[in-house]
């Protein structure tokens, strides 16, 4: 059975089925991310003073993937608009392009996930806490038998007996990075034994709410991202035979996963300023 | 092939040429709007409030820009604008819900 409206346009709709589909997808979409946005304020605002992290995640990189999904967004538009002018050709390097971007995008991410992995806050038997880079373990090492060392690439703080503006400096050079404190912090080379070890986290989502909130948010957009992508990469390397056969249906096709593309590149738009400058 | 297919085809190009240009501009713009994102928020304002004021409202000109030219929407059917005026509905109200819940919280919670 054929199937209905892939070009044809429905009188009651005025648009081919498909669009109407994506729309109704992308509107569940906002939704979704409408929900967790909302988590995030709620979170951010519930938050104790001086506790929500700023600074925490890294600019340049942030900036650099925000162009690279720019960039994407625009080879994706162009990619179209080259069938819609007939040149296959060109619609294959646009869409290449697009590809390369969205594996970038990956990468730059899968680095920033990595980092904060191997980033440490070790809260030490004396009250003082820790806080850096992993930097090697002794082979015996093991927290719950207290034996062995561990050593990061980081600083210390003591919180103890701080009141009013003396703790909040202090806090500043954990959670405030871009404060004066957090951008005077000088890291050092710091070894302990694990028995003056009470417990150690890495900054993944289960570090704190903000973390928790930033993988979250930025795990189902890298998921996106990789949908998005493999639909691209299908229509691009097996797209050839439609394109030959029916080549609106096929341009209808770019249509449809260009909107989604652009939908990820619209929900990171808010996600950068939201996460990495705020 | 005719004049007269030729003629056409020609007038298609032509137009998507127009539309080629267009995205350019718009590509252009958002490059500056994410360099700026990044610069308004290197500034101190006298609240942090203002800060995300800032930010939230150049990240909505990038949006429109995004949805309004690369997604088409300045010039779509009115059965898109319909799903998505749905959609600008609901998301308002879970926002709005959001932000009243601030003011309904039990006696005696601290919030800072």
């Amino acid at each position: 059975m054929e199937i209905p409206y892939t070009t044809e346009i429905r009188k009651d709709t005025g648009l081919y089925n498909a669009k109407v589909g994506i729309w109704l997808f992308l509107a569940s979409e906002v939704m979704l991310f409408g929900a967790l946005f909302s988590s995030y304020i709620l979170l951010r605002v519930g938050a104790p003073e001086g506790y929500w992290p700023h600074g925490w995640l890294n600019i340049p990189l942030g900036t650099a993937n925000t162009l690279v999904l720019i960039t994407s967004s625009i080879t994706t538009v162009m990619a179209w608009a080259s069938l819609k002018m007939g040149n296959f050709g060109k619609f294959k390097m646009f869409h290449a392009i697009t590809l390369c971007c969205a594996l970038m995008f990956l990468a730059i991410k899968s680095y920033e996930y990595h980092d904060k992995f191997t980033h440490y806050r070790i809260m030490l038997a004396n009250g003082h806490i820790a806080d850096g880079h992993f930097a090697e373990e002794s082979k015996d090492f093991d927290l719950a038998k207290k034996t062995g060392s561990f050593s990061i690439h980081g600083h210390e703080i003591d919180l103890a007996n701080k009141t009013g503006d003396e703790l909040q400096k202090e806090l500043n050079k954990l959670y405030d990075l871009r404060s004066p404190e957090g951008r005077a912090v000088e890291h050092t080379e710091l070894k302990y034994e694990a028995k003056d070890i009470a417990s150690m986290n890495n900054y993944g989502p289960w570090q704190n709410t903000y973390t928790a909130i930033y993988f979250t948010l930025t795990g189902l957009h890298a998921l996106h991202v990789i949908g998005g992508a493999l639909v691209i990469f299908y229509l691009w390397a097996f797209g050839g035979r439609m394109w030959k056969e029916d080549p609106e249906r096929f341009t209808n096709r770019i249509e449809i996963s260009g909107l989604f593309w652009h939908f990820v590149d619209l929900v990171w738009i808010f996600l950068f300023p939201v996460l990495y400058l705020l | 092939m005719s004049d007269q297919t030729k003629t056409a085809q020609s007038e298609h190009a032509d137009h998507f040429s127009h539309h080629v240009r267009r995205y350019l501009y718009v590509f252009v713009a958002l490059i500056i709007g994410t360099i700026f994102t990044v610069w308004a928020s290197y500034i101190r304002f006298p609240s942090r409030e203002i800060n995300i004021a800032v930010a939230l409202l150049i990240a909505s000109c990038k949006a429109f820009l995004v949805a309004g030219y690369f997604m088409h929407l300045i010039s779509e059917k009115k059965m898109v604008y319909g799903i998505l005026g749905f959609t600008v509905f609901f998301f308002t109200g879970l926002m709005a819900l959001t932000l009243w819940s601030f003011g309904d919280f039990p006696p005696h919670t601290v919030t800072h």
